[in-house]
């Protein structure tokens, strides 16, 4: 008799007939070994981009938005749309590790501590966005309301722009916390195998952690009550951004479709980038045995879903602009579509509606050249979705005399160029620190999920392992770092 | 933190399933466990060492209500009594537009509010050093440990016994 109760139909999520040692093994190694030559290339690659990010950053603070290619027309380019599209991005974190630990879900655990990570980087670089967008970066805390000297005065609670702010640092603090709670028995894993300074270190970073049963017990509950809070912030942050242009007067941004409509594209957006990063590290940190082909199946298959739920809104806007009679609404859609800026909506079509629609193959959702090809398509093409809504719609005023045209400026490429090189360098130093696949969650659904339990290809008994086991413990824990496969 | 000096027997299990048997073995024998380390969270384990359901989620209720009034309130008191301001001719309580704060509140104080106590529960915290018994309980062995400060020696030899009778791969005595 097994431990948990194990499917005779699902796939098994952990391959290559692990035990609990060679998990240890497989996953605290990446943290143990000296850099890779990738891995310090990529390294060089992200931190000149955040370089460059940062340079540009400091043009902006020092000369003004002016740098920026904003006119009195439009008055949200590059910097929202980024903002949008890092936020985005984030969702995939917490829907991968709230809302299907709620479905009970177990091929989160594979990729849940990379995704968490993930939000983590893209909501910091999201957050920048509007600082710095506001233009006296160094007075961004008067956002935050406190009693203060000036008057008092306070910020409009009214308004979706401090909603927005209240749901970003909230959606930041939950999913740091969330993940570091994660990390906590992970850390204890690493820290009991290192010496020295690394065990000084991750002696701290594990805060104690000793695997008692009351701490794992308040872990789990802990854990479940935060997934429980976590799931409607999730769907809450992005809907407050959607409110950012939802509650404005402008046609294009004034519809009630807006909410479902961001929360989809986001984990559309969202999955995308966790399969980007993930084929690419499940590859070089020879993960293939934790992150299988089935878990990229299953990230496709919500791609697809959430790609197709995104195709009905652009559809259901363009219906109902036709239908509401409104002619401004009506052309606001046209404009977008047939406008200036044709090339994008084209883009956000192709890359957003019709190219997912392959992954109604079985056969493309399990091959990983498409999967991730289709991962940078989507990323790509979400990002067009965002400055489809913001920068092109906002090009056509009402009056055509003010009616503008806008191509950014090297430092706002720049300001996105360096998000893009903080995300990568955060991403590289967690891959050095911390194990990319959640150590203790792996072994808890071992004896479920691992494909020597599974499936006509169980091997291994249960009387088996517990014998099996036995033998392996007298020479098991004094080798160590000879189990290593790799 | 400051713990007392705790003299300890304690035998690693090489399986969950063998540690729990040896756990319901240890409660007919009316031995005394100290506790139970494991790598992972072992499901069935709580009701064997008469472990009561953690009351964490309680907390995280009243944390969460401590931020449902903070919000609502706060903004409330702002807006209808600080500094009452029209915006877009819109009463000064609008109590649709305080739902998205009100709601990101509840969520931020119930979530720190039940991580710190948490940690403070737990005695964990950055830099707090916790007596560890055995390096391969964090990898991949499960742990039961006795007390056994005054105990006569037959006692000891009694956990011994135990220990070997039940499968334990390892059996070690420490102090921590």
């Amino acid at each position: 008799m097994g431990s948990g109760p194990t499917s005779p139909i699902r796939e098994p999520l952990v391959q290559g007939h692990k035990t609990y040692h060679q998990i240890t093994e497989d996953l605290c190694s990446p943290t143990e070994r000296a850099p890779s030559r990738a891995w310090t290339m990529a390294f060089i690659v992200a931190l000149s981009a955040l370089t460059f990010g940062v340079i540009c950053i400091l043009i902006t603070i020092w000369v003004g938005i002016g740098t920026w290619r904003l006119n009195r027309t439009i008055g949200w380019g590059w910097d929202i749309t980024n903002f949008v599209w890092w936020i985005g991005i984030g969702h995939a974190g917490t829907l991968i590790s709230a809302i299907l630990l709620l479905f009970r879900q177990k091929w989160r655990t594979g990729v849940n501590r990379a995704a968490e990570a993930m939000t983590i980087f893209a909501v910091i670089c999201a957050a920048l966005f509007p600082m710095i967008h506001v233009g006296r970066i160094w007075v961004t805390f008067f956002f935050f309301p406190y009693p203060n000297t000036r008057g008092p005065v306070w910020p409009n609670f009214n308004s979706p722009l401090l909603w927005d702010l209240f749901a970003i640092s909230t959606y930041f603090t939950v999913s740091l916390l969330f993940w570091y709670t994660g990390l906590v028995p992970d850390f204890a894993t690493v820290r009991d195998r290192a010496k020295g300074l690394r065990k000084k270190l991750y002696n701290v970073l594990s805060f104690g952690w000793t695997g008692a049963a009351k701490h794992w017990q308040r872990h789990e509950a802990l854990s479940l009550v935060l997934a429980g809070i976590a799931t409607p912030l999730v769907l809450s942050v992005h809907t407050i951004v959607s409110f950012d242009f939802a509650t404005s007067v402008i046609p294009g941004w004034h519809t009630t479709i807006f909410p479902p409509y961001f929360v989809a594209g986001a984990i559309f957006s969202g999955f995308a980038m966790v399969l980007t990063l993930m084929i690419i590290t499940r590859k070089v940190l020879n993960l293939q045995e934790y992150i299988t082909i089935g878990h990229i199946e299953s990230m496709n298959k919500i791609i697809l879903v959430t790609g197709t739920i995104v195709g009905v809104a652009y559809l259901t806007e363009l219906f109902i602009a036709w239908y509401s009679g409104y002619v401004y609404e009506q052309f606001a859609f046209f404009n977008r579509a047939l406008g200036p800026y044709w090339w994008a909506y084209f883009g956000m079509m192709t890359c957003n509606v019709l190219s997912p629609q392959i992954f109604w193959s079985k056969k493309i959702r399990r091959n990983v050249t498409m999967t991730f090809l289709m991962s940078i398509f989507v990323n790509i093409g979400m990002w067009f979705e965002r400055f489809v809504i913001i920068a092109t719609t906002l090009a056509r005023d009402y009056l055509p005399s003010s009616w503008s045209f806008y191509v950014p400026s090297i430092v706002e490429v720049g300001i996105f160029i360096g998000t893009l090189g903080i995300f990568f360098t955060f991403y590289l130093i967690f891959v050095r620190i911390a194990p990319v696949v959640a150590i203790a969650e792996i072994k808890h659904i071992l004896k479920s999920s691992g494909d020597q339990y599974v499936k006509s290809n169980a091997t291994t008994t249960y009387q088996q392992v517990e014998s099996g086991n036995m033998e392996f413990e007298i020479s098991g824990h004094d080798a160590h770092a000879s189990h290593d496969q790799h | 933190m400051k713990h007392p000096e705790k003299n300890v027997i304690f035998g690693l299990y090489d399986d969950e399933e063998i540690l729990k048997s040896a756990v319901i073995k240890a409660n007919e024998d009316h031995l005394q466990i100290m506790d139970v380390y494991s790598p992972f969270a072992v499901h069935g384990l709580d009701p064997l060492l008469d472990l009561k359901e953690s009351r964490l989620h309680i907390g995280g209720f009243v944390y969460g209500l401590i931020g449902t009034l903070t919000a609502f309130l706060g903004m409330t008191w702002i807006h209808t009594r600080d500094w009452p301001q029209i915006y877009g001719g819109k009463p000064y309580w609008a109590i649709l537009s305080f739902v998205p704060i009100t709601f990101e509140l509840t969520v931020l104080f119930a979530s720190i509010g039940m991580v710190v106590t948490f940690y403070v529960i737990n005695g964990q915290g950055p830099g707090v050093m916790n007596p560890i018994l055995h390096p391969s309980i964090t990898d991949d062995k499960f742990c039961i440990a006795f007390e056994t400060g005054g105990m006569e020696n037959n006692e000891v030899d009694r956990l011994r016994n135990f220990f070997n009778n039940t499968g334990a791969s390892l059996v070690e005595t420490k102090t921590i």
